[in-house]
């Protein structure tokens, strides 16, 4: 999180052009650039507690907007299908899968990803710790999406999980490594150490 | 995904004037069918109104013996409201049956309906329990409104504002999730409201949602499982695909049946 703070969302367009000539764009490129400009569209929102502003194309999704314009590259896609929660994030609150939403639905919202769940040179988040405490994961690229899936689940089911809930919770987040057992495990003890006192300003 | 122009209304009149003005546009709800679609480039729509900024389109009420739920009310807020709790506890249970927690975090009753996928819930819920689907020009029958696989009788200008549920004395879903995908490979809800008997089917017809009149009839003798004992629906012109066959699909229906109407009588079989 803290070496995203203060830094302006870059367009990696203008970059990736310039970097692959080591000049400045071409005659050709400013007029696509330009006529690309006229299609781009404003939209302000907060990520992470910091107030962000982005020119993006119509089409840019959430988890684009989080991936390429803000480098926060924690939120993973995994199937870009909405079926398997790699990229869930909280929008005020709520989780959501964010390769189904367009960022420009997201004026004036509050979205957190994993980036800032807790503070970046603090202790981790209780679900978090849980997940490292329990071996919730095993290539770790679900995690993220499966941490903010269970913090939601915590907000709307409560500090108490039992492993019928959780199960029939995670139907939207698929693990290929695991198996399941320990993600359960590490969210039940992660959702008791919520309500224990440090996570539970995340949750509400 | 195809370029659009994206548009926020913030009124239903300037949500249906830029209706009017693009042939090509469709309104995004909740975004769970149509950005997926788009993704596919199987919609290529040019415009694309966002009508999540138009107030008053979110309202759960009671209104005699109806509910009333906002086309933008997402699928979580049917499934933990306390009115429709209360009311009609099996739209409820319908609504937390829809995709997963995140998907009902967007997903909205009217962009189901509107979109009326053949294997989608809501539609299952309007048929089998007579709604009635109201927009900016008129109020529609759920039997006058689906009018066969991804169409309504919705007009290019027309935007669903809310749905009307008469509340059933008895009702309610049984859905046959295809194991992969979740989605109901047969889904049916029954209802008895006096001597008004529905039973309506999803995910297995060609055409969309459709009501069974044999199961009715059945049921008007007798409001038990039993009334349906050996039961089935013809096959023709079922879904037949990698996930069943259109005679699979028809077995299944009668299954559901019973289940439902077991269900609705206060004796679940599972």
């Amino acid at each position: 999180l803290a070496s995203f703070q203060g830094r302006k969302p870059e367009n990696h367009r203008d970059s990736a052009v310039e970097a692959a000539n080591g000049r400045k764009p071409s005659c050709k490129q400013h007029v696509l650039k330009e006529f690309e400009e006229a299609l781009m569209a404003a939209v302000s929102l907060t990520v992470n507690g910091n107030p962000v502003t982005a020119d993006v194309d119509p089409r840019t999704l959430l988890v684009q907007l989080l991936r390429e314009n803000l480098r926060l590259t924690g939120t993973h896609v995994g199937c870009d299908t909405s079926q398997c929660g790699a990229c869930v994030v909280l929008i005020n609150g709520k989780a959501v899968k964010s390769c189904t939403v367009l960022a420009l639905q997201l004026e004036g919202a509050d979205v957190l990803s994993i980036e800032g769940l807790a503070p970046a040179d603090g202790p981790l988040h209780p679900m978090q710790e849980a997940f490292r405490e329990n071996h919730g994961l095993q290539c770790g690229y679900c995690t993220p999406g499966m941490i903010l899936t269970a913090v939601d689940m915590v907000r709307r089911k409560g500090y108490e999980l039992d492993d019928r809930t959780i199960r029939e919770e995670l139907e939207g987040n698929i693990c290929r490594c695991t198996g399941y057992h320990n993600i359960v495990k590490a969210i039940a003890a992660g959702a008791r150490a919520m309500g224990n006192g440090a996570g539970k300003k995340a949750a509400e | 995904m195809y370029n659009f122009t994206y548009h926020r209304p913030e009124t239903l009149r300037q949500a249906v004037n830029l209706l009017s003005k693009n042939e090509d546009a469709k309104l995004l709800a909740g975004g769970h069918t149509l950005l997926p679609t788009m993704k596919l480039r199987l919609a290529k729509p040019s415009d694309l109104i966002d009508i999540s900024g138009i107030e008053g389109l979110a309202a759960i009420t009671l209104k005699g013996r109806s509910v009333e739920i906002g086309a933008m009310t997402r699928h979580v807020d049917v499934h933990t409201s306390p009115v429709v709790q209360q009311a009609a506890p099996v739209i409820a249970k319908l609504a937390g049956m829809i995709g997963d927690p995140a998907v009902r975090h967007m997903g909205t009753i009217g962009g189901s309906i509107a979109n009326n996928d053949p294997t989608a819930d809501y539609p299952a819920a309007c048929l089998g329990l007579g709604a009635t689907i109201i927009t900016n020009k008129r109020r529609i029958k759920a039997d006058d409104f689906f009018t066969g696989m991804f169409s309504t009788a919705l007009e290019p200008t027309e935007i669903i504002t809310r749905v009307s549920f008469p509340l059933p004395k008895k009702a309610a879903y049984q859905k046959f999730r295809n194991q992969a995908s979740r989605y109901a490979l047969v889904g049916v809800f029954v209802s008895k409201r006096g001597s008004e008997i529905r039973v309506a089917v999803t995910g297995a017809g060609g055409n969309g949602v459709f009501r069974v009149p044999s199961f009715e009839e059945a049921l008007k003798k007798r409001f038990s499982p039993k009334s349906l004992e050996g039961m089935s629906v013809p096959a023709d012109g079922l879904n037949s695909d990698i996930h069943g066959s259109a005679e699979y699909r028809a077995h299944l229906v009668g299954v559901l049946a019973r289940r439902a109407v077991a269900e609705a009588i206060g004796k679940p079989v599972n």
